[in-house]
């Protein structure tokens, strides 16, 4: 386990800013050759399997020590070694994207969607960026943290109030 | 809407005179198990193309747990996968106490495992019922509704509800079993093997169920890696993955048990490790009930749990200054909970659930994020439905074992 | 002139009577069915309406003669209307042929057999035209299926069929009974056993039953080919597949268990073994639907014409060699 964190802060120094021992080994990455460690770590470390990934709002988060407001999570499970790894790659909102890892991982395609009908953060190199879980013609990105939990009636979805116009008069 | 219109207009080819037979399945159909859609691009009767489409029974429950404190989180996962919401309460549960760096006692573990495995139980024969109901053998149905009638009748005598139960809480369990319940389970784990070996009996000899089955929606296992697949789905293809094996929570690591595995990795396979799990699931309550008199007398729930005041008791005039135990959620400002991060996996009957939670320091969850194995499972239908037959699709919904409110969330 | 009258009143009254009959067969075997699929499935059944619910076929008639008939937008509706009683038509005149006794055939034609052959292909018209006028991708599919399913299954069953109007050297049902009779083994069950099984299998996939229930694949297609249609229309399918399920059951009783007859007679109802013969087959219908998953679209295919084709071909062959050299 410490060789491998020591080995990849060697080998990627460029692209690891800091390495945290929580609950689970987090490293913490920079986007630019993002891809080539994950790359890395999938084809030569034995991480095939990607358990998870999800996004993070970290807008107005008490006792926040970085700048960008979003954060990309993976967490990579290595079957043989039984090695789970967290990766995080920090977004900021002016410039919202992130590289996409479909093309590695089949399942990141509905992970990289979600995240970005919830968050907005767009994924280059996506086959298919659409949104999965609202309709495809809602506003605004729900788990956002300046997104209210209740809306006002005039920002209801637009769609449902055409629906109510309709069939009201 | 959109997207069927979008496909419309990309795949019509005008010089051609034929066009594509397009149908929409879903999201009210008796098969897709809940509002699934699936919009199909047929030839003939086999699919060249398909998109699932859900999101019908999203409810927002990231986004509602983040504005509930971390008792009520709970609350919200019972409605993920309602067939076996035992599960999906103890990765909430087991997150939460990773964050709040809490100890459960061994009674309350090996209750927890009980109801889990309960759970399993309960998951694998609505699941049988409903494959079999698919592809057309309607008694096996009945049957297995039966058994599971049973363990809906002891979940009741355990915690007063049959499906959505939040029995299992952060720190433990809500109460103790009476003996009723332990005699009832012995009873229970006594007469069950028997039955799944009926089940086979019905099915597992049948000719057009072994047609219908082997060799249908094979998934080779590296393929079944990258497309995320966990649970029966991925075990089917051999690989032993369990998360009960690999990073054991709970009871977990003091019980026996074979993780079955297949070899084709079609819906055949697949079939044979839930009926194997069932069999495996009802060991592992038995052992757990058998461990369960030595640690006869032990609390069932942490003393540094936390506590849900109830509204009202809130009103009394005087509020007590130091709660007697653990600390009592008061609404958001309170402090309980340090700031950080935790990430718990649990083996869930449909696969792997994970949560991720991060917390700011308040009574409430900051970031609450499921991954369920629905959602996961649904993403791979593309893949495995190319080149089967539509009475094959129908095969495959059911094998991948998918619930609605759990891909939805 | 008198006696013509006189024989059009007779057979007036005697269709009437058969009518009635095979309708309160039909009604009554949907309340079997559901019994016995029930019992074999450890629960009630339908037990509210009269005493153990044997009111309850009335009742749904009646609830499904007052419901809205509802018709989908865009259909075709001259043949959205006329394909539900197409089908019916078709699969009930078939009682007319059948002789229920050797003294009471409401029609003997010479070429009965040919005619309920002829009359259950078209019956597969309903189901077809039903399928294309409903305007429903699910009903298209449904029709499309039922086709094709038809189409390959009438020719295993006219296989079946021709070796035991090879042996009994007529097309005339009543004929056939008597030639029976006279057998060695009083019925063609025994020389024929072969035939018998094939006719069977190709029955249930004419009726469109478990496990060859394809047109209408209930998690597959909703509800296939009817799945436009509502209230009486809706029933009107449901008595002609029942009226099927009868008229091919009593036909495998007339062709191969020869008829009336059976082992000892019973005094004032000389059609009792027809009877009996006939519920046993029905049953076996309801115990094979309680019991078995459905096939898949090309396996059924595959079935039909690999397996069952073949197979009646050669037993054929085989009574044609055996009336040869006998």
């Amino acid at each position: 386990m410490e060789e491998l964190l020591n080995e990849l802060k060697e080998k990627f120094s460029s692209v690891i800013i800091e390495v945290q021992e929580k609950d689970y080994p987090t490293l913490i990455c920079k986007r630019t050759g993002f891809l080539d460690l994950i790359k890395h770590l999938k084809e030569e470390k034995g991480f095939k399997y990607l358990i998870d990934l999800c996004g993070v709002d970290y807008l107005n988060y008490p006792k926040k020590n970085f700048e960008e407001r979003f954060e990309v999570v993976y967490h990579l499970y290595n079957l043989d070694s039984k090695v789970l790894l967290r990766l995080k790659v920090r977004i900021p909102e002016e410039d919202c994207w992130h590289h996409s890892v479909t093309p590695l991982w089949r399942t990141a395609d509905w992970f990289e969607r979600e995240c970005y009908d919830m968050f907005g953060i767009k994924f280059k190199g996506h086959p298919n960026l659409r949104r999965v879980l609202m309709p495809d013609d809602w506003e605004g990105h729900p788990l956002r943290k300046d997104y209210p939990v209740y809306l006002e009636e005039e920002q209801e979805w637009d769609t449902y109030k055409k629906f109510i116009q309709k069939y009201k008069g | 809407m959109a997207t069927y219109l979008e496909i419309n207009k990309k795949q019509v080819n005008e010089e051609k005179w034929e066009e594509p037979f397009y149908l929409n399945m879903g999201p009210q159909h008796p098969s897709t198990h809940g509002v699934l859609r699936l919009f199909l691009e047929l030839e003939g009767e086999t699919i060249v193309n398909c998109t699932p489409i859900i999101g019908y029974l999203h409810r927002g429950v990231e986004k509602l747990g983040e504005n509930l404190n971390y008792n009520q989180a709970i609350v919200l996962s019972d409605r993920l996968d309602y067939i076996a919401s035992a599960a999906n309460n103890t990765a909430f549960a087991l997150a939460f106490e990773k964050l709040m760096g809490l100890e459960v006692p061994r009674r309350a573990k090996l209750l927890r495992t009980i109801v889990c495995e309960m759970a399993r139980i309960c998951n694998h024969l609505l699941w049988l019922a409903t494959h079999a109901l698919d592809i057309g053998a309607m008694t096996v149905f009945l049957y297995c509704f039966r058994d599971r009638e049973w363990l809906l009748n002891i979940y009741e005598k355990i915690c007063g509800a049959r499906l959505t139960h939040t029995y299992v809480r952060v720190g433990g369990v809500r109460q103790d079993f009476t003996q009723e319940i332990i005699d009832e389970l012995y009873k229970f784990t006594e007469e069950f093997p028997p039955r799944i070996y009926d089940y086979e009996t019905l099915i597992d000899v049948n000719r057009i169920w072994l047609k219908r089955t082997k060799g249908i929606a094979v998934v080779p296992p590296e393929d079944a890696i990258n497309l995320g697949l966990t649970g029966p789905c991925l075990r089917g293809s051999g690989i032993a993955y369990d998360v009960r094996k690999f990073r054991p929570y709970d009871a977990y690591g003091e019980v026996d048990f074979v993780v079955p595995t297949g070899k084709n990795g079609d819906t055949y396979d697949r079939y044979r490790v839930r009926m194997e799990e069932l069999r495996q699931a009802n060991s592992i309550i038995r052992q757990c009930l058998d461990k369960l008199p030595e640690t006869e007398g032990e609390p069932v729930v942490a003393e540094d749990a936390p506590d849900l005041l109830m509204p009202e008791r809130i009103k009394k005039p005087e509020p007590k200054p130091v709660p007697k135990k653990g600390v009592i959620f008061r609404g958001a400002d309170v402090p309980v909970v340090p700031p950080g991060e935790a990430f718990a996996a649990i083996e869930s009957p449909k696969g792997e659930l994970s949560v991720y939670v991060v917390s700011d320091g308040s009574s409430k969850p900051w970031r609450l994020r499921v991954r369920t194995p629905s959602f996961v499972h649904i993403s791979a239908i593309p893949y495995m439905t190319k080149n089967h037959m539509i009475a094959d699709l129908i095969a495959i919904i059911g094998t991948l074992d998918i619930v609605l409110g759990d891909s939805d969330r | 002139m008198g006696e013509l009258i006189d024989k059009l009143i007779f057979t007036v009254i005697a269709a009437v009577i058969l009518l009635v009959i095979a309708l309160l067969h039909v009604a009554y075997l949907t309340y079997a069915e559901r019994k016995i699929i029930a019992r074999m499935q450890q629960r009630l059944g339908p037990n509210r309406v009269g005493p153990r619910g044997l009111l309850q076929p009335i009742a749904d008639m009646l609830k499904l003669l007052t419901k809205e008939d509802i018709v989908p937008y865009g259909v075709d509706k001259p043949i959205f209307y006329i394909a539900p009683f197409i089908s019916l038509v078709c699969a009930g005149t078939g009682v007319a042929l059948i002789p229920l006794w050797e003294k009471f055939v409401l029609s003997n034609i010479n070429v009965g057999l040919l005619f309920i052959l002829a009359l259950s292909s078209l019956s597969a018209y309903g189901v077809i035209l039903s399928g294309w006028a409903s305007n429903s991708r699910y009903a298209f599919l449904g029709g499309l299926r039922a086709s094709a399913q038809v189409v390959s299954y009438e020719i295993a069953m006219s296989l079946a069929l021709l070796s035991v109007v090879l042996m009994a050297g007529s097309l005339n049902l009543m004929d056939i009974v008597k030639a029976q009779i006279n057998s060695p083994y009083k019925i063609y069950l025994i020389p024929q056993i072969i035939a018998f099984f094939v006719f069977i299998i190709s029955a249930i996939a004419e009726c469109n039953r478990v496990p060859f229930d394809l047109p209408e694949a209930e998690t597959e297609l909703v509800a296939g080919y009817f799945v436009e249609y509502s209230a009486m229309r809706f029933a009107i399918f449901y008595l002609a597949e029942y009226f099927g399920m009868v008229v091919m059951s009593a036909l495998a009783v007339t062709c191969f268990l020869g008829g009336w007859i059976g082992p000892f007679e019973v005094p004032y109802i000389p059609f009792f073994w027809f009877l009996i013969k006939l519920y046993f087959i029905l049953f076996v219908y309801i115990w094979v639907r309680a019991t078995l998953p459905r096939y898949r679209y090309d396996q059924l295919m595959g079935l039909g014409w690999k397996v069952l084709i073949p197979v009646a071909i050669v037993n054929l062959f085989l009574t044609a060699f055996l009336k040869l050299i006998v």
